[in-house]
């Protein structure tokens, strides 16, 4: 069930260039049911920010109704948000979407593919999938500076990493890496940029994939329109607040 | 204290709603609470046929407000009729269908199956959306258009005919004063601004459309400043939107003339919002000494 909460801020810190990482804790949490879903934040008090910010949730843990979302600072909404600090409050809606199908995967070999931003949904869906699978995951990064979450990544997978100027890892993007691997896994999910995404629709089209998908949102619950792209379904497209934001590869035109 | 207002032969327990486009087809906000609140419910544009809508981004947050060009997405009257206003039959609150179309003859078209459903209350046109290629706005900036496209509408519309004018104008009250020639029943006023925003670091567009229609507290004053020029000129009820997010706002809107109020942008930041001014708009009517709504229309400001 979706509510509106404040949430308290627990903690709230820079991780990597541009990149926070906040903890929250409140009810809500206790909604959260799957990996991938995501939660629509308030920028401030008052009329100035109208706008909620989508962010996806990097983990959660129900016994403690915590979660923790990280997130890049773009723009001064964002900018707001990193100037937060323990003991304040958060406007949060949520959760939202419905996140990866991970409950029939047993026993498989699955590979989990981000880049940048797209990054955090998936630690925790390899949480989820490394408790019942073996799970490789294939970062891509711009540069060494904006790493994050590798050694967590670690724990719950064998991590790969790429970073645009090879300052880290293999230089270049995650599809070369994924060229290089042995061909024999049985599902993907991947999360990122578009043109990242694409690539990887593109060059795993004999795979069983999901794409968790981005997009300037308006309403975040599916009322507004603002989030549709189109679809091979019946009617033509779907709305990723509402719809997804994960969609299997075949469902959705990038 | 009683909120019950007359909307030209539509009687609605309290002054507010939704305005159209915000809010779906109610489905997704009674998951937050009870739309028998409502004062009413104005549903998403509807057209003759399916439209797809614009290519993505299709929104952007400007200061105190946002822009928008979704381009009309809905499902087609027909399949609004079969699939979404049947959700709506549960609930007391009357629904007010927003019509919209590239041509006179869609309007009508439109229009005539929709009066025609039991639970659609009213009909609002909007000849005002400045998000599309055909139609739409062009019917609202040209006063002998606007009239002949009311006229042609409520010969098919037995129900309270509300025009849904657009601020892109040079002087609104002539476009108001055709359409009340025209035979429209009421005024729902105003739209979005047109309004562009462009990225730094691309250096294009925002907007995939290029442009959108502004919205939220940003064009409030001027919709207070219209919703008062046009009520100087005329006594058909209006329903006034633009910006509106707080008791304050309604009752100001109030004073300007309009007759009830239609909250948009400020449903995407609380989906509560509606459900939260109805339950608070007693309070704040009494904080500004007023016992009564018709007190506030009283007040109207000349």
């Amino acid at each position: 069930m979706k509510k509106l909460e404040h949430l308290t801020v627990i903690s709230n810190q820079p991780i990597a260039l541009d990149t926070y990482e906040i903890l929250l804790e409140g009810d809500l949490v206790q909604q959260i049911n799957r990996p991938g879903q995501f939660v629509h934040i308030q920028i401030s008090e008052g009329d100035y920010h109208k706008l909620r910010r989508p962010l996806s949730i990097a983990s959660y843990n129900h016994n403690k109704s915590q979660m923790t979302l990280i997130y890049k600072v773009v723009g001064d909404g964002l900018n707001w948000m990193s100037q937060l600090s323990e003991g304040d409050s958060l406007n949060v809606l949520g959760p939202l979407g419905n996140g990866f199908e991970t409950e029939n995967l047993f026993g498989e070999k699955i590979l989990v593919i981000g880049g940048g931003v797209g990054v955090p949904p998936l630690y925790a869906l390899c949480q989820h999938l490394s408790e019942h699978n073996d799970v490789t995951a294939v970062l891509g990064y711009q540069s060494r500076a904006q790493i994050f979450y590798e050694n967590q990544f670690k724990d719950v997978s064998d991590t790969l990493i790429a970073t645009n100027d090879g300052s880290y890892g293999q230089k270049g993007f995650v599809t070369d890496i994924i060229t290089d691997l042995n061909d024999d896994f049985t599902t993907y999910f991947a999360c990122g940029p578009l043109e990242m995404l694409s690539a990887v629709q593109q060059q795993l089209q004999y795979l069983d994939g999901y794409l968790s998908i981005e997009e300037r949102m308006g309403c975040g619950i599916g009322a507004c329109f603002a989030c549709v792209r189109e679809a091979h379904n019946d009617k033509g497209y779907v709305k990723i607040c509402q719809d997804g934001p994960v969609f299997h590869s075949s469902e959705v035109t990038l | 204290m009683n909120l019950t207002v007359n909307l030209g032969g539509l009687t609605l327990q309290n002054p507010i709603m939704p305005s159209s486009g915000c809010f779906g087809f109610g489905r997704e906000f009674s998951e937050f609470y009870d739309l028998n609140e409502l004062g009413a419910i104005v549903i998403k544009a509807a057209t003759g046929d399916k439209r797809f809508g614009n290519t993505t981004p299709r929104v952007a947050e400007t200061p105190s407000g946002m822009l928008n060009a979704i381009g009309l997405q809905n499902p087609g009257v027909d399949q609004i009729i079969e699939k979404e206003l049947p959700f709506l039959q549960q609930f007391h609150t009357p629904v007010i269908a927003n019509v919209a179309g590239s041509q006179l003859e869609e309007y009508v078209e439109v229009t005539e199956k929709l009066a025609a459903q039991q639970v659609v209350k009213a009909i609002e046109i909007n000849i005002s959306c400045p998000n599309v290629q055909e139609g739409g706005i062009q019917f609202g900036t040209d006063p002998t258009l606007a009239y002949d496209l009311t006229e042609q509408v409520k010969k098919v519309c037995p129900k309270p005919l509300f025009v849904k004018l657009s601020p892109n104008v040079t002087d609104i009250t002539t476009i108001a004063q055709a359409v009340e020639e025209a035979g429209a029943d009421g005024l729902s006023m105003i739209n979005t601004l047109t309004g562009m925003k462009i990225d730094l670091h691309t250096q294009q567009p925002l907007i995939a459309n290029e442009t959108g229609g502004l919205s939220g507290p940003a064009i409030k004053p001027i919709a207070i400043r219209m919703i008062h020029q046009v009520r100087s000129q005329t006594t058909l009820p209006i329903i006034g939107m633009g910006g509106i997010s707080t008791t304050e706002d309604i009752i100001e809107f109030l004073l300007a003339g309009a007759n009830a109020v239609a909250v948009g942008t400020a449903n995407f930041q609380n989906p509560f919002v509606c459900q939260n001014l109805i339950d608070e708009l007693p309070e704040t009517l009494e904080k500004y000494g007023f016992q009564s709504l018709d007190e506030v229309k009283g007040a109207v400001t000349s």
